[in-house]
């Protein structure tokens, strides 16, 4: 039977043994009182931990026996083969044994097939055969087994409940790992390639140099010296286009949000609401363009009217669109704070003979804080990860300045550039990629950290 | 003990009325008692006491010494009426107690009086409605002015997120009623001494009003509603989730300060409509049923509804 099969009739096994064991639980309990009886779980309990005895086995060895089996199969033909073929290189072998496999697979001999290789064909087919027909007899004897045993715990003072509760607690727990797992090795595999990064160009070379040119020699014979990587121009153009950013988002944002919660009536709400959530789903690549070829346009010739020099590309033009771009972060989920404030605190101070806007400012933002940090925070990740928008309209010129009218380009966009094109994966290129990912991971962590410590301050003072 | 008072004569005659008036409520509710344990009979019979007409306020809803003033009182949520011309007067320096069942619109009608009702779109009010001769619903009545001259306490204690200090000073800063520092301290410490928590927070003025049980956040609204130094002081069962003794502190204060405010309160507890008010306004599905000298409520009431309700026959 295939795997398919086997899950389907192991499903059909397990309903079947739910249904056993909630019916047992019924009948070895007696009726204490009207209706009442004296098990100490409720028989659907009793039918998941049937089921859970039946399933957890066989499941367990259904999963192994499938991964596993075809590397069992594959050595045992492989150690069957005659000994010219034993003999030949390792790599020869694997392409015979390749070869093997797909003739069994297809079952169409061709004109290179030689009898020993038809055999071992053969060999292979009945050995894989063998192996499904007792995979299928084991996981379904495994399953009713299960059944038999979890039968026999059946009485009324088994406490079927807690049992059930704590298989589900550890397949939560497990659900959880997964996520914390995959977090943790993705840090791992960063850290770890950072390290080879640093093995070439010295920690402190990186986190304190002001020059970032990473053109390195992709060839030995090409002349090219030796790239520079500081990344300080990086990291003070992430900031300062995430700065502009959130000068723009913020009081937009949070203005739009007091606007909508407190002041709009119901149908400009209906309306403002999903317009601006809108905002939020169009693509990067349409700001980006939008970016390049308006705002940075306009930015250069007002500059240019009032005697500034601006270059083509700046920061600034950057910085406004993707303030417009998050303004829906902040003002969506202020929103639902401010909105979530009860009335009647709000009432306690229009009691008082505070007016519309005393309230807001003095009751209703600062109950409200910590969801709105949360927003400003969420936008602020937005906009230190942007990528599209920089590219397009800050340019790749790595300046170290303060000055939004000059280009500048930021971590993210420098990543792409570093592993887009031809290279060597292990050419310091390519791995300071990896140590400018740990940059901007050990970034976004310090401001979580800090976002967290200030609402929690916030919550234990007026909480 | 809070002795502020000034008219010992006015003292000595209500602690007669409250006694004699005690003593009454506490018969009549253990009538009531033995009347629960009666077959299902009896919720006919109550159905059929429901069921008594209302034409008009009887009693007397109108006095000379007119503080607040409503005639023609209507008030909507939506198309649903929730109070019925509802006509009364709350005097100068008195103390007017409002009672009746749940949901007949003694907070809606206490609401009306400071302009709350506002603050819910689907609520309408009409009528007119007056404070010393002056139209509150006017064009040229602003809303905020009117609730720093009437001053409410809610059914639910509704702290701000803001600590026990802030609280309390939250108005008097608002209307700029203290000059200095030490000024708002003597404020905030007199007006939590006033409503009997002062004791309990002295030492944690910093700590988060919203931490305090719910007894104590209630004590805290009525600290903070005092420190404005309103001239009405509205009510809305604010000894609900008190103790004994700090209910009694509450009702002193209550009669302390209806030397100084108009108070109008309700309240589920007839004892306490008996102790402390001067009328009493029985309000019964959004009417208003009978007003009357509290003794007279609840010695003689006019109205059938009324003694019913008194005497614990349905509510
Ligand atoms: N915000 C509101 N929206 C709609 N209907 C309301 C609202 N507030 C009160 N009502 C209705 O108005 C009626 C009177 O309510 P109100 O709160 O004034 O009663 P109450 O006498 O204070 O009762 P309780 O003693 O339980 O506090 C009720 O039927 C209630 O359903
Ligand atoms: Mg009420």
């Amino acid at each position: 039977m295939p795997v398919n099969f086997i899950l389907i009739t192991l499903l059909a096994l397990l309903i079947f043994g739910f249904i056993l064991g909630r019916a047992r639980s019924i009948k070895v309990a007696t009726e204490v009182r009207n209706g009442r009886y004296n098990l100490h779980s409720r028989p659907y309990y009793y039918g998941y931990m049937i089921a859970l005895w039946a399933g957890i086995p066989s499941l367990l060895i259904l999963l192994l026996w499938t991964g596993f089996d075809s590397s069992i199969v594959t050595s045992l033909t492989a150690s069957d083969l005659p000994s010219e073929i034993q003999e030949l290189s390792k790599d020869e072998r694997s392409l015979v044994i390749n070869e093997i496999i797909n003739l069994a697979e297809s079952g169409k001999a061709d004109v290179n097939s030689s009898e020993p290789k038809l055999q071992a064909a053969a060999h292979y087919l009945s050995l894989k055969n063998i192996s499904l027909m007792a995979k299928t007899v084991v996981v379904f004897a495994l399953a009713i087994l299960g059944i038999i045993i979890g039968l026999r715990f059946v009485k009324p003072e088994f406490r079927a409940r807690n049992q059930v509760e704590k298989i589900v607690r550890w397949v939560m727990i497990g659900c959880a790992s997964i996520a914390i797992l995959t977090t943790f090795g993705i840090v791992l595999s960063v850290l770890f390639e950072s390290l080879q990064f640093f093995k070439s160009v010295p920690f402190t070379d990186f986190l304190f140099g002001t020059h970032w040119n990473p053109q390195t020699a992709i060839r030995e014979d090409q002349v090219g010296g030796s790239g520079s990587f500081g990344a300080i121009p990086l990291f003070t153009g992430t900031l300062l286009i995430s700065a502009i950013a959130l000068t723009i988002a913020v009081p937009i944002g949070l203005m739009t949000a007091i606007y909508l919660s407190e002041y709009a009536n119901q149908a400009v709400r209906s309306i403002a609401k999903p317009v601006l959530e809108i905002l939020a789903g169009i693509p990067t690549v349409v700001y980006g363009f939008f970016a390049a070829l308006t705002v940075a346009p306009f930015i250069r010739e007002t500059g240019e009217a009032i005697g500034l020099h601006p270059s083509s590309e700046s920061a600034l033009a950057a910085g406004v669109v993707m303030g417009v771009m998050i303004i829906p972060f902040v003002s969506s989920l202020s929103d639902d704070v401010i909105s979530a404030v009860p009335q009647a605190m709000r009432d306690g101070s229009y009691g008082m003979g505070a007016t519309k806007s005393e309230t807001i400012r003095q009751v209703v933002i600062p109950a409200a804080l910590p969801g709105i940090v949360g927003g400003v925070l969420l936008a602020a990740s937005r906009a230190i990860g942007e990528t599209m928008i920089v590219v397009m309209a800050a340019g790749l010129a790595a300046n170290l300045t303060a000055n939004p009218l000059e280009a500048v380009t930021t971590i993210t966009v420098q990543i792409v550039t570093l592993l887009t094109g031809d290279q060597e994966f292990d050419s310091p290129k390519t791995l300071a990629a990896f140590a400018l990912g740990l940059g901007l991971f050990t970034v976004t962590l310090i401001l979580n950290v800090i976002s967290l410590h200030v609402v929690r301050k916030y919550r234990e003072q007026y909480e | 003990m809070v002795t502020a008072m000034t008219d010992t004569t006015k003292e000595k005659q209500m602690t007669d009325q409250r006694d004699s008036i005690n003593d009454r409520v506490a018969n009549k509710e253990s009538e009531s008692n033995a009347a629960d344990n009666r077959s299902s009979m009896d919720d006919i019979h109550k159905n059929e006491e429901f069921d008594i007409e209302i034409n008009g306020t009887v009693g007397k809803p109108f006095v000379d010494n007119v503080k607040m003033s409503s005639r023609n009182c209507d008030v909507f949520y939506g198309d649903k009426q929730a109070i019925f011309d509802v006509n009364v007067d709350i005097g100068n320096h008195e103390i007017l107690a409002m009672i009746g069942p749940s949901g007949c619109g003694k907070s809606t009608y206490l609401r009306v009086l400071n302009r709350m009702n506002d603050t819910i779109p689907i609520c309408r009010v009409t009528g007119e409605h007056k404070l010393d001769g002056e139209d509150i619903y006017s064009k040229k009545m602003d809303p905020v002015l009117l609730r720093a001259r009437v001053g409410m306490v809610f059914q639910k204690p509704n702290p701000f997120p803001k600590s026990i200090y802030d609280n309390v000073a939250y108005g008097a800063k608002l209307h700029g009623l203290v000059r200095t520092r030490s000024d708002l301290d003597d404020l905030v410490e007199k007006s939590l001494i006033r409503a009997g928590l002062w004791k309990e927070v002295k030492d944690d003025l910093h700590k988060p009003g919203t931490g305090l049980s719910g007894g104590q956040q209630q004590r805290l609204c009525i600290a903070r509603t005092i420190a404005v130094d309103p001239e009405v002081i509205l009510m809305d069962e604010p000894t609900s989730a008190l103790d004994p003794i700090a209910t009694a502190l509450i009702e002193e204060l209550m009669i302390e300060l209806s030397g100084k405010y108009t108070i109008a309160i309700v309240t589920h507890s007839m004892q306490q409509a008996a102790r402390v008010s001067n009328r009493t306004a029985y309000f019964h599905l959004g009417k208003l049923v009978e007003v009357n000298e509290t003794d007279k409520v609840f010695t003689n009431p006019e109205h059938k509804l009324t003694e019913n309700y008194i005497t614990g026959r349905f509510g």
